[in-house]
């Protein structure tokens, strides 16, 4: 990233640095994706009556939370392939970013079920309502709205954790801050901006989830519960200048 | 087959449900014929409400039979014998049977109207616009014509479970199960529930099971009276027996308990 000037300026990196926003977002989003699925598959699983899938869940989800984040990657990047298993850096970052959000969202997923009260389902079961019904139409629609808020969070602690990937060759935002402001004089512009470019990416995401929780406890029938329920979502009303 | 009367609607037994070492349900026996109408009572955790889950097959039984309508509720006949069996055989069993519950337990994000058509619709496989009129016709019947639209949040716990009840008839069941449906209830709102489920005695042929607290209740609408206490039936026979000259010991200190409530 060499330049013929004598006083490099940000300006000319400029493009260069934003190239990296839809890298963060696609990691972003790709990476959630994969929270969303993991934590229900693991959330489901920790709450099984069956040992056999309560346990492995639990471990799996232990081996996750319990070990630092960028030890996994470094490992899936780096020890993975010893094991004959080559994933594109790409592939690497996401499955690592997801799965230890997926982890960590099992709980949120576990405790929504729970939550719906038991008297739901044995009240499904004595109409001979389907299993694949009861949880479709009766629990799902009462369990999401209380995921959407955590869900929100996730989200945004998901955009941030993506600049870890510039540990492995990845070149999101933070990877292409940190170049740029190794050709340039001055650290503090480059930097800034970064961070506001990261805010502006997580503001937007907030307003996402408004969005969709407002969607999501439509559905659920909880219109009037909508508004104290926002209080709980990742940023606060006065960012958003109402 | 089983020891149960050919004639029952209901059958079971001795069936016993023990959590852990707690013996809940200690051997029972026990018929209901069709349009019998059976009031149970007794003290808080005789294993009365139990034995509704039972018959509903919320619970199945540590031990013993159930049958209900001609099927078995936990078993099949196989060669003559019974063999344990799932839960597809109990979906089949559980047709004859509707329940409504002390909580209501209502879909909270379905409207009053939505929560009587979903099953006619996803169980009967009644058209839309049929299970519309129909649900219309229950909720009309018990009184909330005007209420069709309301979420369960928006009405009051006699509303609440009085469309429990409409819900319940949608199916059509031979036998209701009626788990204290009054004991959530503010007092003033128990007679609306209690004169919903008095017409539905009077004027159908349903089979009922009901769990009550309300003894004159009881006595006004059942066949038969049944005492619970510690898993076990100590009396049973005519209201007016039961209730009025009641033999054993335990019924009259029973309802000694409750008239000076």
């Amino acid at each position: 990233m060499k330049t013929d000037q004598a006083n490099p300026n940000l300006t000319d990196y400029l493009p260069l640095l934003f190239q990296g926003v839809p890298i963060t977002l696609e990691v972003t989003f790709a990476a959630t994706a994969l929270l969303v699925v993991s934590g229900f598959v693991f959330g489901l699983g920790r709450g099984s009556k069956n040992r056999l899938i309560r346990w492995p869940a639990g471990f799996v989800v232990e081996v996750l939370r319990g070990s630092s984040a960028i030890a996994q990657l470094f490992w899936a990047f780096y020890v993975l392939p010893y094991l004959g298993i080559n994933l594109e850096p790409f592939t690497a970052g996401i499955m690592v970013l997801g799965l230890n959000g997926g982890a960590y969202f099992s709980e949120v997923v576990r405790a929504a079920f729970a939550s719906v009260p038991k008297g739901q389902t044995e009240a499904a079961i004595a109409l001979n309502l389907s299993a694949w019904f009861r949880l479709r139409r009766i629990i799902l629609p009462q369990a999401l709205p209380i995921m959407v808020p955590p869900f929100g969070n996730a989200l945004i602690d998901m955009l941030k954790f993506t600049a870890l990937l510039s540990l492995v060759t990845i070149q999101e935002l933070a990877y292409r801050a940190d170049a740029i402001r190794s050709v340039l004089a001055d650290a503090a512009p480059v930097y800034s901006l970064t961070l506001l470019i990261y805010f502006a990416m997580a503001l937007t995401l907030s307003l996402g989830v408004q969005w969709l929780e407002r969607l999501v406890n439509r559905w659920g029938g909880r219109t009037a519960a909508g508004s104290n329920q926002r209080a709980a979502s990742g940023v606060p009303r006065w960012a958003f200048g109402r | 087959m089983g020891g149960i009367p050919d004639d029952a609607l209901l059958g079971m037994r001795d069936v016993t449900m023990r959590y852990g070492s707690r013996t809940v349900i200690d051997a029972i026996r026990l018929a209901v014929k069709p349009r019998e109408k059976l009031a149970i009572i007794g003290p808080s955790g005789s294993g009365k409400t139990t034995i509704l889950r039972l018959a509903m097959g919320l619970e199945r039984p540590t031990d013993g039979f159930i049958r209900i309508d001609g099927q078995y509720l936990w078993h099949v006949q196989r060669n003559g014998a019974l063999a344990p069996a799932g839960e597809q055989q109990a979906r089949r069993a559980r047709r004859a049977v509707g329940m409504v519950f002390q909580q209501f337990n209502l879909f909270p994000h379905m409207t009053a109207l939505q929560n009587v058509t979903e099953p006619l619709i996803h169980v009967l496989r009644v058209n839309k616009k049929e299970a519309n009129d129909r649900a219309t016709d229950l909720l009309t019947r018990v009184g909330l014509a005007t209420h069709l639209d309301h979420r369960p949040a928006q009405l009051s716990g006699g509303q609440q479970q009085r469309v429990a009840i409409a819900r319940s008839l949608a199916l059509r069941p031979k036998l209701m199960l009626f788990d204290e449906v009054t004991s959530a209830l503010d007092p003033e709102l128990i007679g609306e529930v209690l004169n919903v489920i008095r017409d539905l005695a009077h004027t159908t042929s349903m089979a009922m099971m009901i769990v009550t607290h309300e003894i004159t209740f009881a006595a006004d609408i059942a066949d038969r009276v049944i005492v619970f206490d510690h898993g076990r039936i100590v009396e049973e026979g005519a209201p007016d027996v039961v209730l009025r000259q009641p033999q054993s010991p335990r019924t009259q200190q029973f309802l000694k308990a409750i008239l000076e409530r």
